[in-house]
């Protein structure tokens, strides 16, 4: 089966106002930023947001006004924004609900989703806040057929000391209705390769209902066969792919192309003031038809300095002061 | 600058760098910490192993990268694992108990528990932070964690606004009584001193400070107080390992300029 389309079909025909959503990436790499702005263009609204790590994706969807509940271990953009801006900005002046949990946390929740189990145990956060303090209330999770009624829960080990562990926590699992996420290369039915830290990419899409795959090559389903270890997402979890070259821009996509230090750079300083952000929104984004005209835009002839080398996935002597 | 100044961030980063032991397994956030691990290789643990939250394991760090997701953490790795892998490596009590973990938080408390969500109220807060990220599976994990925090007085408070990571929680085995894995915090590495934890009750004490810094200035920079009467003075950067920092480790100042 055939499942390519536009960007703007597979966002138009999965994405709905409301919908619990992923995003996949890490910070300032491998997000499908190309989908977030096509999600931005469409003005989505009211999205639950699940999140690990996943940087500058999740900053520009709360920028743009799409969230409206957010479930996250970390909101950061490594050295370019310690903490994400927008997401800040939006916790502080109480516009998004947000319900903190821990990185390992959240990879759990999305691998108990992909596994078909309620929860799943860690040792992780005993004793801490992450347990104590709920930002979602038990009015908002009883309300919500799609949340657990706890954020967490804390049991005595059943299995009387085993490994040493007096107590576990029990993380909830994650289904989300649509997750996204960008790959280095997939066919046409929706066998995707991610090359480089796959982060937690593939839990989360077999923790979906529905997964949108953009990719930067589509290829030749014979050309994935050749080396079929390398692969990770099997076709039947993948409801549409998108062929996006710069998809992940302007975060990185190894082996094919870095961060833009610039626009990131940028970015922090516009994200700040709410005349130069909402002017970001409306000219680099709405304006753009397009993910390769947003790239005409913000990046211009900047795109070919990001272009990794085959030797190391990255692009050598990039200036990044 | 002559070899034998130095800034206090580069103190900071040897003084980590120096407590890495051969054989360790150093856990790196962004940062100062990646260039500590870095330097740690080339001083004191030439088999140390860096690895990254996001699933790289002994990374060959040609360039500093700017995130724990940076591309440049992905090159020429021994595996290249995800944020499961990397987690369980810290979480399993074979491999965990080889972990140093180098965190760094808004506030610290004197039992090393870490704020790095809020300050303020958890539901309206004043200010607003990004979050645990690993930084709670680390600190419930690992044999011991390594602080990094800038020395002002509304850093170290006697509470922190939101515990984030757990240190050693109140005190004596309040952390064995909740169920985390032995180990915890281990040194704070500030811009002016070093502090450790006492052996029972797990309270901070003032270990020593830098060439040149005064005890009661450190001390006037902390909210709570500490024991000072075991203090000894750090011994300043050599050339040698101010020469790795600078021209092996960040040439470009991308982190220490």
């Amino acid at each position: 089966m055939n499942k390519t389309m536009t960007l703007a079909d597979a966002v138009d025909r999965y994405i709905e106002d409301g919908c619990h959503l992923s995003i996949g990436g890490f910070t300032i790499n491998r997000n499908p930023m190309a989908a977030v702005y096509e999600i931005i263009r469409q003005g989505r609204r009211n999205l639950h947001l699940y999140a690990h790590s996943n940087g500058q994706g999740v900053d520009e969807l709360v920028g743009a006004g799409s969230i409206a509940k957010l479930e996250i271990a970390y909101g950061g953009s490594g050295r370019f924004a310690s903490t994400c801006i927008r997401f800040k900005k939006a916790v502080q002046e109480g516009t998004i609900a947000v319900e903190d949990y821990s990185n390992y946390q959240m990879s759990l929740r999305f691998l108990a989703g992909a596994m078909g189990v309620p929860f799943l145990p860690t040792r992780s956060g005993l004793g801490t806040d992450l347990i104590a303090r709920w930002g979602f209330s038990p009015s908002m999770r009883t309300g919500d057929p799609k949340l657990p009624d706890q954020k967490l829960c804390v049991i005595d080990n059943p299995f009387k000391g085993h490994t040493d562990a007096r107590k576990v926590v029990l993380v909830p699992a994650i289904h989300t209705d649509v997750t996204i996420i960008h790959v280095q290369k997939a066919d046409c039915h929706g066998t995707a390769r991610i090359k480089g830290l796959p982060f937690v990419d593939v839990e989360q899409a077999k923790a979906a209902t529905h997964l949108i795959v953009t990719c930067e090559e589509l290829v030749e389903p014979e050309e994935l066969r050749d080396n079929p270890d390398l692969n990770q997402i099997p076709p039947f979890i993948v409801d549409a792919v998108v062929h996006v070259p710069h998809g992940a821009y302007p975060t990185a996509c190894y082996g094919h192309y870095d961060y833009d230090p610039v626009f990131l750079k940028q970015y922090a300083g516009l994200a700040r003031n709410e005349t130069a952000y909402r002017a970001y929104l409306d000219r680099h984004i709405r304006a753009s038809a397009s993910h390769a005209e947003f790239l005409q835009e913000a990046a211009g002839d900047r795109l070919a300095t990001l272009k990794a080398d085959p030797s190391t996935g990255y692009a050598r002597d990039l200036d990044r002061r | 600058m002559t070899a034998m100044e130095y800034t206090p961030k580069e103190m900071m980063t040897i003084a980590a760098a120096r407590t890495i032991r051969n054989r360790d397994i150093v856990f790196c956030g962004t940062g100062i910490s990646m260039i500590a691990a870095m330097a740690a290789k080339h001083i004191s643990a030439p088999e140390s192993i860096i690895f990254f939250e996001t699933g790289a394991i002994d990374s060959h760090l040609e360039e500093v990268p700017l995130a724990v997701a940076d591309p440049r953490v992905m090159y020429r790795t021994a595996v290249n694992g995800s944020l499961l892998d990397a987690f369980a490596t810290m979480q399993n009590r074979t491999t965990g108990k080889r972990v140093v973990g180098i965190l760094g938080a808004a506030q610290i408390d004197p039992y090393g528990n870490l704020n790095s969500t809020v300050i303020g109220d958890y539901t309206t807060p004043r200010v607003r932070f990004s979050g645990s990220g690993g930084a709670a599976d680390v600190a419930s994990f690992v044999s011991r964690t390594i602080i990094f925090m800038q020395h002002e007085k509304r850093k170290f408070v006697p509470q922190v606004d939101y515990v984030t990571s757990p240190g050693w929680l109140s005190g004596g085995d309040a952390r064995r009584k909740a169920g985390l894995c032995e180990g915890g915090p281990y040194l704070v590495i500030t811009n002016m001193a070093i502090m450790g934890f006492d052996d029972t009750e797990h309270r901070m004490f003032l270990k020593a400070v830098y060439p040149g810094i005064q005890v009661a200035d450190v001390v006037k920079n902390m909210g709570f107080d500490v024991d000072v009467a075991r203090v000894e003075t750090v011994p300043p950067p050599s050339a040698k390992e101010l020469h790795i920092l600078r021209t092996i480790c960040d040439p470009q100042k991308l982190i220490l300029g």
